[in-house]
């Protein structure tokens, strides 16, 4: 019965394309668990029954055939989807239907997979914990008094909480690891560059990249592989051949990892990570060492200052790509009763409209970028971002891939870092350096602190998405995967 | 004081700052089309409405005119800039930034050369950069159209993304009395180069081409005065008058011990003076930044090479060339110049005019009527081949003059060619010589003092009887042939 929700993707797809399964079925289990469980994880902010079945409905009409045919998934909500509603979890957006589908979204349409619905998410992806939704929070399947991470917690709850087998989340400094992380699931960054950002609402340009979530490795590299490739659309986008992350999470499977370099960097060993949390890294490297990888420690010196450069650049892109929220051609209009100026009916618009870390942010990038300010803040911080880049480059001259806890600590309360923006910054702390480097990275689970996931990240050269697929599949097939408690 | 005096006392510095609108096919960051008068908001799509998650992409044609502009100036071109984003609310502009260029244009440090009165001034040229338009605002409900007292604002986006090109020149000194002038002389250049390169239609009158004017006075010796911005700017002689102007209020200002501020003013039209604009309590910052939606523009120098090969003569080298080649004067040239028929006159030429022929109808009859309709002589209804076909038909004698205007209002009148027009109007000189030599036998018979007085060597009385054959053939002969047969059949030749 319900048991067709603890599949993976890979066997989903395999029992549809036999037609052992019908997707029609597959689409109505999953919607069924929703319905069970989405009052105690809220990780959807919109359902399409509808959509998916229509969608499930042909590809059992044998319209759509592929490697995903049929299997459903969970999109977050800050990625637009035709005529579905499209918030990025804020008021500002309430309502608001996009005339048109992302290219990430198309590629899945074009799959065939039936899109479930939209996942909750910090508001505009501002944050890493799902409190900041201007719709409530997403609880964590394995503590419901958690937080399940962000700004991507909805996608990573629903797989988690068997409401979807895999979901599209967006990665701007850690939002597709750091979910899956603290929620027991795989999250990938692919390259940047790798995936369309045409109909992901932007939060800072030069950072955001779409990826998949799955609860396997080969679920979301195989995900990854129907979303990746170059589109005309952006003109970020990368025009070369995708890496075969398929290939390589099969590769990796088997277990061998003879002659694979892993980097440990220094820079993140020993403070600020908990104590289960380092244990968890620690005992995954000995695994991967038994694996037949070598271990080098290597340093990357800017990394300490990928933070606070993160924090200027990604507030300062975002000011701008938010200056559009104007109750002028969409969204939500306040204050506009005839006797106000348009100033003051932007304004109040604004006012209403956005959440209290996105005019954090909103301030905090219009003051990295006004004059007398640029060079020591927003140019400062494009200076630091070279210097990282060049710390990766040269550790990658040493090893093949760098490894790290994918965040410092196990999903914690409800509040208990909302009071100080800087605490709930840290949970970024070790993804942040990756999105600064363009490159690719993933999390996948590692073990368990006090009952709670741990994950464990790897980072790959640009456009080396398969290498870090590679070693991330060998380490699931060592350490195996995590089951939060029945819900 | 007068101009004069005031210019013998200050010396202004002038700058221009002119935009000048692509006439590329599609926008410059979407696929929308810039069809100019389309019904409002039809030539949108997510990228120009600023819809959440649309991404721009480059037009290359954008990026190429800019370069040739840049080239035309005499500009270096960059190998590698960037476009920034200039940040500031306005409801015209969906998303709330331009995409623009700051301190990294496509092109930079060219010059135009002018010449005023016989002297050549050469005008520095800062940069050349590309950016994008805006939408346009119409105030509903109001008096004058204008936001005071309107109901409501209704924006048009269908502007909004086509590629604009920004050319600044450097601030130019030293030019003295002859500023306003010079400054004019400057966009008609600009104007000429531009549409000589094809990539603008660079219409004023229809802001395809606007202009700001910089102006300063400072005493002898003393350093710059402070400028004040002109906007609105409208047309060459608005760019002559707005100069003017500017030089008298400044002066009138600084005699009575005031002190200039830097504002932006709009010139008037009606009046020909300039008011402040609103007033800004502070200096807007619009914090640039590169565009993160845009890889950086690397041109590929054999391009850049290509394009600065494939450029077209010079418009001032042109002019001198076609002067010569057509035998006419500075002052004559200058008018066909401003009258925008130099390509009309020289395609008409090309087709097998001659220069007096083809100069003859475009700068009279034809000009005459798109002043009628306002339009531009392009657009007149005629084309070059047509009035030179008309031209030879007169050549021919098939035409006499009156006869060939008819002709030709019937082209415009979308009739056909001219041949066609003379056939279905039966138009042509009747030069059939029975016809002819019977209306003047006519003629001879009906007025016989007059031909007395003929035969007897009064050849001047001939005009009399010319004029009653050239009636009752309703104007279709060639009045010299009349005259010649005239005086043959009255034995005087
Ligand atoms: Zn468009």
């Amino acid at each position: 019965m319900s048991d067709l929700t603890r599949l993976s993707a890979a066997s989903l797809s395999k029992m549809i394309s036999s037609r052992e399964l019908s997707a029609v079925e597959v689409t109505t289990a999953h919607l069924d668990r929703i319905a069970a469980v989405e009052d105690r994880v809220h990780a959807f902010l919109h359902v399409d029954a509808e959509g998916a079945l229509d969608a499930a409905r042909r590809v059992d009409a044998g319209e759509i055939t592929g490697p995903l045919a049929g299997v459903p998934i969970a999109v977050k909500d800050v990625v637009t989807t035709k005529g579905v509603p499209t918030t990025a979890a804020s008021k500002i957006l309430e309502g608001w239907k996009p005339p048109y589908d992302a290219t990430i979204v198309e590629r899945l349409k074009q799959a065939g997979m039936p899109i479930l619905g939209k996942t909750n998410m910090d508001e505009f992806a501002m944050g890493s914990s799902t409190e900041y939704s201007a719709y409530g929070a997403t609880n964590n399947p394995w503590d419901l008094g958690r937080i399940p991470g962000g700004s991507g917690g909805g996608s990573a709850a629903a797989i988690a909480a068997y409401e979807a087998p895999l979901a599209i989340g967006t990665d701007t400094g850690g939002s597709i690891r750091q979910p899956g992380a603290v929620t027991g699931t795989v999250g990938a960054k692919p390259t940047y560059g790798g995936t369309s950002r045409y109909g992901l609402i932007a939060f800072s340009s030069s950072l955001d990249t779409p990826g998949p979530c799955g609860r396997t490795v080969e679920d979301t590299a195989l995900l990854h592989a129907v979303m990746a490739g170059h589109d005309p659309r952006d003109s970020t986008s990368i025009n070369q051949p995708v890496p075969d992350v398929v290939a390589a999470a099969r590769l990796g499977k088997n277990g061998d990892l003879s002659g694979v370099k892993l980097g440990v960097v220094k820079e993140f060993a020993g403070d600020g990570s908990e104590p289960g949390v380092l244990n968890s890294f620690k005992e995954s490297l000995e695994a991967l060492v038994k694996l037949g990888a070598e271990i080098v420690e290597v340093s990357c010196p800017h990394f300490e200052y990928a933070l606070p450069a993160y924090y200027l650049i990604a507030p300062s892109e975002a000011s701008s790509n938010l200056a559009r929220f104007d109750g002028v051609r969409y969204g939500l209009r306040t204050g506009d009763d005839g006797s106000r100026s348009l100033e003051e009916v932007m304004s109040l618009t604004r006012e209403a409209g956005f959440g209290p870390e996105v005019k954090r942010r909103i301030i905090l990038g219009t003051y990295a970028l006004s004059s007398g300010y640029y060079d020591a803040y927003y140019g400062q911080a494009q200076k630091v971002r070279t210097l990282i880049t060049r710390d990766f480059q040269s550790a990658f001259e040493q090893v093949d891939v760098l490894v790290s806890p994918t965040t410092p600590f196990v999903a914690f309360p409800f509040g208990s870092r909302t009071s100080d923006p800087y605490q709930m910054y840290l949970a970024d702390l070790f993804t942040i350096p990756t999105n600064l480097y363009g490159g690719p990275a993933i999390s996948v689970p590692c073990g368990l602190s006090e009952g709670l996931p741990v994950g464990f990240q790897i980072m790959a050269p640009t456009m080396a998405d398969d290498r870090m697929y590679r070693v991330a599949a060998a380490l699931e097939s060592a350490v195996g995967s995590f089951t939060p408690p029945e819900l | 004081m007068t101009y004069d005096e005031i210019l013998t006392k200050y010396e202004p510095v002038i700058g221009l700052e002119t935009h000048v609108e692509l006439g590329t096919r599609t926008k410059m960051f979407c696929g929308c089309k810039t069809d100019f008068g389309a019904e409002p908001n039809t030539q949108v799509c997510p990228v120009c409405l600023a819809l959440p998650g649309a991404l721009p992409v480059a037009n290359r044609a954008g990026i190429e005119a800019t370069i040739r502009i840049g080239l035309a100036l005499n500009c270096d071109i960059a190998e590698w800039c960037r476009m920034a984003r200039k940040n500031y609310f306005y409801p015209d502009m969906p998303k709330n930034f331009q995409t623009s260029q700051y301190d990294e244009p496509l092109c930079t440090d060219g010059y135009v050369d002018v010449t005023v009165n016989g002297t050549e001034y050469r005008i520095g040229i800062e940069r050349v950069h590309l950016e994008e338009d805006t939408g346009k605002t119409l105030h509903v409900g109001g008096a004058t159209g204008r936001i005071h007292g309107a109901t409501e604002s209704l924006v048009d986006y269908n502007r909004a993304g086509i590629p604009l090109v920004e050319i600044v020149t450097k601030p130019v000194p030293g030019l003295g009395a002859l500023a306003p002038e010079i400054a004019k002389a400057y966009v008609a250049e600009l104007r000429d180069i531009v549409r000589s390169l094809g990539v603008s239609d660079v219409r004023m009158e229809q802001g395809s081409m606007r202009c700001d004017v910089n102006t300063s006075l400072n005493l002898p010796g003393e350093e710059w005065g402070t400028r004040t911005e002109t906007k609105n700017v409208n047309s060459l002689r608005s760019v002559e008058r707005a100069v003017r102007s500017e030089i008298i209020r400044q002066a009138a200002i600084l005699d009575d011990g005031g002190k200039i501020f830097q504002e932006t003013r709009h010139f008037q039209e009606t009046t020909g003076d300039t008011r402040p604009g609103r007033s800004k309590e502070t200096a807007t910052d619009y914090r640039y930044f590169p565009e993160p939606d845009l890889v950086p523009i690397a041109p590929d120098p054999a391009w850049v090479a290509s394009l600065r090969e494939s450029l077209p003569e010079k418009p001032s080298v042109k002019r001198a060339r076609l002067r010569e080649d057509w035998g006419i004067s500075e002052v004559d040239m200058q008018s066909v110049t401003n009258a925008g028929a130099v390509e009309l006159i020289e395609e008409t030429i090309a087709a097998g005019a001659s220069p007096a022929g083809a100069r003859k109808w475009w700068m009279g009859e034809l000009a005459r009527r798109a002043n009628e309709l306002d339009v531009d002589l392009a657009e007149v209804g005629a084309t070059p081949a047509q009035v030179a076909a008309l031209q030879k038909l007169v050549d021919a004698g098939k035409l006499n003059d009156k006869l060939a205007r008819q002709v030709l209002e019937g082209v415009v009148a979308g009739e056909g060619d001219p041949a066609d027009v003379m056939a279905a109007r039966g138009l042509e000189v009747v030069n059939d010589t029975g016809a002819l030599t019977k209306a003047v036998d006519d003629a001879i018979a009906a007025n016989p003092e007059i031909a007395a007085k003929i035969r007897d060597g009064k050849v001047a009385a001939a005009g009399a009887l010319v004029g009653a054959v050239m009636k009752t053939t309703r104007g279709q002969a060639d009045a010299k042939a009349v005259r010649e047969l005239l005086l043959e059949r009255l034995g005087v030749s």
